[in-house]
């Protein structure tokens, strides 16, 4: 059981903000792939990797990072705070 | 202890540089930036999403390497979310230091690491809709100096 969260046009895109996801994905990038299999919506929010950053248990993170013992996985586009 | 409030709330510049210069004693140098909402052509607001746990962390982790390779006497870091507008004080930094250099360039790091490595997104509404800005190349570039 995975906690994923989405923000700024990542969330628009999926049309929540979080969800419970049931996973045996490896890696970020496997849990991604999953995503993006299940619905129309997920695919267009992951279309462009380049466009987007991970967080892993609130650390920034990337694409080949292991899921094994993590419980928060976040997508968003780059930050743009201050 | 270095402080880091992530806040909707307004806060007053005034009131939080007082309160953090006060009562210094070997701190020779106070220095403190504000960013503020700027119109961009028609803009009426900005609402800024933020990540809640992930944002704290961040920044903290941001201002211990700031106090550590500057050894800061003390450093202050104010980050808005919610809806602003054009005019309000979005966030502030300020570093307290024996010298002014090392206040200024702690500020500048903070500055450039808040800009991009702190989970916030601003998305802005003007006359024809709202877009989320996009972050900038020059920001991202802005890291490698330090």
């Amino acid at each position: 059981m995975l906690d994923v969260m989405y923000f700024a046009w990542v969330r628009e895109r999926i049309g929540e903000p979080r969800e419970t996801v049931t996973t045996e994905a490896a890696t970020v990038a496997d849990l991604v792939a999953e995503l993006k299999a299940r619905e129309p919506r997920y695919e267009a929010a992951f279309a462009d990797l380049s466009a987007l950053r991970v967080a892993v248990d609130q650390e920034l993170s990337d694409f080949d990072a292991p899921l094994a013992g993590v419980r928060e996985v976040a997508f968003f586009p780059p930050m743009t705070g201050g | 202890m270095p402080t880091i409030r992530v806040q909707s709330d307004p806060f007053s510049l005034g009131d939080e540089a007082e309160d953090f210069a006060k009562g210094r004693t070997d701190t020779g140098a106070v220095v403190t930036f504000t960013g503020i909402v700027r119109d961009t052509g028609g803009m009426s607001r900005m609402e800024i999403e933020h990540y809640p746990g992930m944002t704290e962390k961040a920044i903290s982790g941001i201002v211990d390497q700031a106090m550590e390779r500057w050894s800061l006497d003390d450093a202050l870091v104010i980050h808005r979310h919610g809806s602003l507008a054009p005019g309000e004080r979005i966030m502030m930094v300020a570093t307290a230091s024996r010298h002014r250099i090392a206040a200024f360039e702690a500020a500048e790091f903070l500055m450039d690491y808040l800009k991009s490595r702190a989970p916030f997104w601003k998305k802005e509404y003007g006359p024809d809709g709202a877009e989320w800005v996009a972050a900038k190349d020059e920001d991202e570039d802005a890291l490698s100096r330090w």
